[in-house]
């Protein structure tokens, strides 16, 4: 906003993107896609969207296609919601975020029933619950809500992005040595099995989920020292 | 424009809101439907032939059912055969809340290298919804050739453990009537003491551990379920008996 009063010229707009006369991939807004992958990661800093991290991180590929479409309604969501921040009641706007992240959740489960049928039973309740995925209300109300367009929409694939990637780390290490196997092929070779190697079935079961992602976290920390609270 | 906090505009905002999203969801729903309907019904087949150790993808699934899928019936409860219903489409949940003279139930035929196999859909309740399943009998009508088991809502790792592989090779030659020709099923027990299932006599296979109402299920489904095709397997068995 601009603070002297008088004539200011109107900027020509495309879709609302680049009013903020920025170049589409500043540093600020390259900052808003990687944050989320490190330093404000949803999962391992802000540690939001544990339960599903535990749920659907037993094989890689339901992880992935859970990332793509946690990615898919945060992006949809967040522009829609940044596009109708000037509108939107603030009385009923967290029932608006709902309604809004509620039919982008079914708009992808009904086109993974048409086209990606196996992946949509695999996955069965887990995207019904990408509802409930706390990093989608949370990005809504504290950034969209208060951003331009462009801005928001990189937020929310960023956020998503983060979220997959400890997805995709903690699934590749689940499958990995819960089952010898990656994207379902197995990939230990039978000899090591034939010399007395087992797979560890507590690998499959959601209480090593939180312990890969503790590791995870313990890494991240030691190797980048600003997360670490100090007392 | 309206002050953004009176009751008006909000009300206002929430109905066009309601409005929008209810139609997007509907057009999507109904312009969608038919490709859900074809997977819906290629996994069906896929689920039928698998009973009877044919795996296939969903692709292939309908040229495979047609060629050993021989026969598709649907039987009323005196083991007669209702040609004017379309057997494939018929919906166990709402026939068993007909009454029984008004039930019909679906019996597939199969034909593998001349070998006959009697096909039977299931359906029960699990946990927390509904379980369903088939379930192949051999030429005996008595042994079984193999059975699958699908679910809607049982526990991962649990109860929803029954649409594994091992869980469902367990069935495979186990027996459904007793030597005195007594219907008794399957029981999905906890105390069988059989944990590799080598006893196929004991019309018993091992319970999933954490999951004893979905086995229960299980077992009811597949006793109830039978029970509808005894008079009909009485007939097909005399057929039999009188061409030997």
């Amino acid at each position: 906003m601009s603070e002297k009063k008088g004539f200011t010229p109107e900027k020509t707009t495309l879709l609302f993107i680049n009013n903020d006369s920025e170049p589409l991939f500043s540093k600020k807004n390259r900052a808003l896609l990687t944050d989320p992958m490190d330093d404000n990661n949803p999962i391992t800093v802000q540690v939001l969207g544990i339960c599903s991290a535990l749920a659907i991180t037993v094989q890689l590929k339901p992880a992935i296609v859970m990332s793509l479409s946690v990615m898919a309604v945060m992006g949809a969501s967040n522009v829609i919601i940044s596009l109708l921040r000037n509108l939107i009641p603030n009385r009923i706007r967290i029932i608006v975020q709902l309604v809004v992240v509620a039919a982008m959740v079914i708009l992808v489960d009904q086109i993974l029933r048409a086209y990606a049928y196996d992946v949509s039973k695999e996955l069965s309740i887990f995207i019904g619950l990408i509802i409930t995925n706390c990093i989608v209300m949370g990005r809504l109300e504290a950034f969209a809500l208060g951003n331009g367009v462009w801005k928001s929409f990189l937020d929310g694939i960023g956020n998503a992005a983060g979220y997959g990637f400890i997805l995709i780390v903690v699934a590749f290490f689940r499958e990995l040595l819960g089952s010898g196997k990656l994207f379902g092929f197995q990939v230990i070779p039978d000899f090591i099995y034939d010399m007395g190697y087992v797979n560890n079935g507590l690998m499959l079961l959601s209480p090593m989920a939180l312990i890969t992602v503790g590791i995870y976290i313990w890494i991240q920390r030691s190797r980048n020292r600003k997360l670490i609270e100090k007392n | 424009m309206m002050n953004r906090d009176s009751n008006a505009y909000t009300f206002l905002f929430a109905t066009i809101m309601v409005l929008v999203v209810a139609s997007t969801l509907a057009f999507t729903a109904s312009s969608l439907k038919d490709l859900q309907a074809d997977n819906v019904r290629k996994e069906k087949m896929q689920n039928i032939l698998s009973t009877i150790g044919i795996q296939t993808d969903r692709e292939q699934a309908e040229v495979l059912y047609k060629k050993y899928i021989t026969n598709t019936l649907a039987l009323n409860h005196l083991g007669g055969v209702d040609d004017s219903v379309d057997a494939f489409t018929l919906k166990l949940n709402y026939e068993l809340k007909k009454p029984a003279s008004e039930q019909r139930f679906p019996m597939y035929k199969a034909e593998v290298e001349n070998t006959k196999f009697y096909i039977i859909p299931l359906r029960g309740s699990g946990l927390w919804d509904a379980i369903w399943g088939y379930i192949a009998l051999k030429a005996d009508i008595n042994t079984i050739q193999g059975a699958v088991f699908d679910h809607k809502g049982e526990t991962a790792g649990l109860g929803a453990e029954i649409t594994q592989q091992w869980f469902q090779d367990r069935f495979t030659d186990e027996k459904v009537f007793d030597t005195s020709g007594k219907l008794v099923g399957i029981y999905v027990s906890k105390t069988n003491n059989d944990p590799k299932d080598t006893d196929k006599d004991d019309h018993e296979v091992d319970a999933i551990s954490g999951a004893t109402i979905t086995g229960d299920g299980v077992t009811d489904m597949i006793m109830e379920r039978l029970n509808h095709y005894i008079p009909y397997f009485e007939k097909e068995k005399n057929a039999t008996a009188l061409l030997n």
